[in-house]
């Protein structure tokens, strides 16, 4: 059958265009899990001594947890030792001091995927730290950002040359006993990024984060964590990619935000990893959990998720609520083709009076593909006066695909207002011939009725990355009709 | 233009279009009238090429073309319009937005170069108000929460900023008031022209009055079994349809 094989894999490249692997040297421990090969990460990444503590701490906790089982998703088992914990491009001793210094094939790689890494050839406003496997590549404009008090690092830096933020910070908002998969992030998560901004300042540029999965049977664990201290102001982008393989890879990741009173952080991601061909086999298993804490009066925060790739999605952004007046908003479409499982949603936590939060989530789901949203509105006993608004719509492409809704509720406090509305419709038959009888092809009127369904969340995201996340759910579902 | 013949059709096993012949010239304009059920808008869907029809036997031609043969988009490329007796809703998905795109679609496949923006806004401008349609229409989701008479202007509207070869107008008279009646009718009016031809499906002669058809034409039992000039659409109203099929039976 190789013709045929061939003719599969020509498809399935024309859909995932990142699917290229860069050769580059590297330096890859051998898979396995002990304690031995925590204290071998720490040490690589040359760590003050808290660091290794937490990280066993959190390894010691995590033996005696067991994967969580309640989402709505088929896994294979997992082989915890047959994954590398740490995998870095090689270099220098020392890692590259400017961009000179970086492995031009890193450089090509990051230019091939639409991020140019050069200051003069990037996006304006915009500063990038590129995670490449285990490490962070480089960051951009980190002088200018320096100028307005901003830090923005990768998080291994940020250990050796802020430790007292990151001590303080570091498992504040998801501590290493949360859950199985935070657990063991926190035991070998090897880099990410790190951001602080100071009392008061409007961060004067776009952040982003691009994380590329490249070496095989690795795995990827990144941490981030943004502090807004208060009065202040960032918004945040994260993009994600890796090569096409046969087999599974898993990527673990940790997102924590802290935002004191009157800060704000809007933060968007685009998760574009391989999903897998379209027989399920490979792609990327995806478990994370990302938390915003609005610990101030008026802290406000704002998730934006397109999550369109990965063959697993097992993910929950969330807010706590704590200050009084404090906003939380998550904004999400997921879309799931061929044999790709997504369990998605968020939690809002209302602990602060007044406090308010808004969910518009939409789902697509095609091919075999099966979907859920899973969302908890809690309102605890002391937050009086406060609003959740839930909007869950799902649409549905073919005959074969699957979505699903677990709204929870637990309303502690009379006095809050709490909304939910939920839809589930199919890609009508009737709006693709409407648009087709008046001149679009099958795949444009697929494209613009999806786009359609999405606007509400769309228009939360930057500019730049609105555009891509269009064109991304277009390449995502090719196909999907007809 | 159009070349209707001996065009048999059926929806989920049931015979709905049963040897239905018809002939329409360049520029005229034909009115269908027929009972509820008689296969009307079946015909217009049939034209179209919506799915969930099976035609099984018959054939049509449009401008020398099979018209049969061709998907949705490539009718409505060569000019074909269906104006829908029940317009759909696409939340999202901005009026004009819909109209860029078709009227864009349609020159790449005739080989000519995108409109112009400005110039597409001029004409989008123009036709709304030959529709005295409000701007705010135009930047707003296609038909979502517009009233009955709303979509059924914004039917025609979309009809005149895309100036098909052939309308067919599938009762976009129902459900509208007196004045968005008068309106709709001179929307249609605006576009009679030597090379355009309408086919318009009504219940009610009242739009004849203001749309002088060329022919009129009863359908019933899936076939056109009788046609005539302007005064069969006066005598369908003052005495109903069962003299047609009585004549036809006895025929
Ligand atoms: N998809 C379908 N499956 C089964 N029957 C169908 C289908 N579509 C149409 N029909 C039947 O075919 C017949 C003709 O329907 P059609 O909608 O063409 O009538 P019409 O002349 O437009 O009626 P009206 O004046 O009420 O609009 C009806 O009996 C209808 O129920
Ligand atoms: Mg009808």
């Amino acid at each position: 059958m190789p013709a045929k094989n061939s003719e599969v894999k020509k498809l399935v490249d024309k859909k995932y265009r990142h699917g290229f692997v860069t050769d580059i040297g590297s330096d890859t421990i051998p898979p396995g899990l002990n304690e031995d090969v925590i204290r071998l990460i720490s040490r690589k990444k040359d760590e003050p001594q808290f660091m290794l503590d937490w990280r066993l701490k959190a390894y010691r906790h995590w033996v005696t947890l067991r994967e969580p089982d309640w989402a709505k998703l088929d896994i294979d088992p997992i082989d915890y030792q047959d994954i590398s914990y740490y995998s870095a491009p090689m270099q220098n001793d020392d890692g590259p001091k400017s961009l000179d210094e970086v492995d031009p094939k890193l450089l090509e790689t990051y230019e091939k995927l639409g991020i140019p890494l050069h200051e003069r050839a990037a996006l304006a406003g915009v500063a990038v730290d590129a995670v490449f496997d285990s490490v962070s590549v480089t960051t951009t404009f980190r002088d200018k950002l320096a100028d307005a008090g901003v830090i923005f690092c990768p998080f291994s830096d940020a250990v050796k040359d802020y430790p007292e933020l990151v001590e303080k910070y570091l498992g504040s908002v998801v501590p290493y006993r949360d859950n199985f998969f935070a657990a063991l992030n926190s035991a070998v998560f090897s880099d990410g990024s790190f951001v602080y901004i100071p009392k008061g300042v409007r961060c004067p540029m776009e952040l982003s984060t691009y994380f590329r999965i490249n070496e095989a049977k690795t795995g990827q664990f990144e941490r981030t964590l943004i502090i807004a201290d208060e009065g202040s102001h960032v918004s945040y982008l994260e993009g994600c990619t890796a090569p096409m393989r046969d087999e599974n890879q898993l990527h673990a990741a940790v997102v924590e935000l802290v935002i004191l009173k009157e800060a704000e952080i809007k933060y968007s991601t685009v998760q574009n990893w391989y999903p897998g061909d379209e027989e399920g086999r490979g792609g990327i298993y995806n478990f994370v959990t990302k938390r915003a804490d609005c610990r101030g009066t008026n802290s406000k925060v704002s998730w934006t998720q397109v999550e369109a790739g990965s063959a697993i999605t097992w993910k929950y952004p969330s807010c706590v609520l704590r200050g009084e007046n404090s906003v939380g908003e998550f904004y999400s479409v997921a879309v799931t083709n061929n044999m790709q499982q997504a369990d998605t949603g968020t939690k809002m936590l209302h602990i602060g009076a007044n406090s308010r939060s808004t969910i518009v989530s939409k789902g697509i789901s095609a091919g075999h593909a099966q979907q859920s949203y899973r969302g908890l509105v809690k309102i605890f006993p002391t937050a009086h006066n406060t609003r959740n608004h839930t909007q869950c719509d799902s649409l549905l492409m073919g005959k074969h695909s699957g979505a699903h809704t677990f709204p929870y509720m637990e309303i502690k406090n009379p006095t809050a207002i709490v909304e939910h509305e939920a839809t589930t419709s199919k890609i009508a038959d009737d709006q693709l011939f409407y648009c087709r009888q008046r001149g679009l092809s099958e795949e444009d009127a697929v494209n613009m009725i999806v786009n359609g369904f999405c606007k509400e969340v769309f228009r939360e995201l930057p500019m730049e990355f609105a555009v891509e996340a269009q064109a991304l759910l277009n390449v995502s579902l090719e196909g999907a009709v007809g | 233009m159009l070349n209707i013949d001996n065009l048999h059709a059926t929806a989920a096993d049931t015979k709905i279009l049963k040897g239905l012949n018809l002939s329409i010239g360049t520029g005229e304009v034909h009115a269908i009238m027929g009972p509820n059920g008689s296969g009307k808008s079946t015909l217009a869907h049939v034209l179209a090429g919506r799915d969930g029809y099976e035609v099984t036997d018959g054939s049509v031609t449009f401008l020398d073309s099979e018209l049969l043969d061709m998907l949705p988009e490539e009718r409505a490329w060569h000019g074909i319009f269906l104006g829908f007796q029940y317009p759909i809703e696409i939340p999202g998905v901005n009026n004009t937005y819909l109209l860029k795109a078709a009227l864009n679609a349609r020159q790449k496949f005739h080989g000519e170069p995108e409109i112009d923006a400005a110039q597409f806004l001029r004409v989008i401008k123009d036709k709304a108000r030959l529709m005295q349609m409000e701007q705010s229409f135009l930047n707003r989701s296609v038909n979502e929460g517009f009233s009955g008479g709303e979509k059924k202007r914004n039917e025609i509207f979309q009809m005149a900023v895309l100036e098909p070869r052939l309308a067919i107008l599938d009762e976009t008279d129902s459900g509208l008031d007196i004045d968005a009646l008068k309106i709709v009718a001179a929307g249609i009016n605006a576009l009679r022209s030597e090379d355009r031809s309408f086919l318009i499906v009504t219940h009610y002669q009242r739009l004849l009055d203001y749309i002088e058809p060329d022919v009129v034409h009863v359908l019933a039992g899936g076939q056109i079994i009788k046609s005539g000039d302007k005064s069969l659409a006066l005598e369908l109203e003052a005495r109903g349809y069962d003299w047609v099929l009585e004549e036809t039976s006895s025929a």
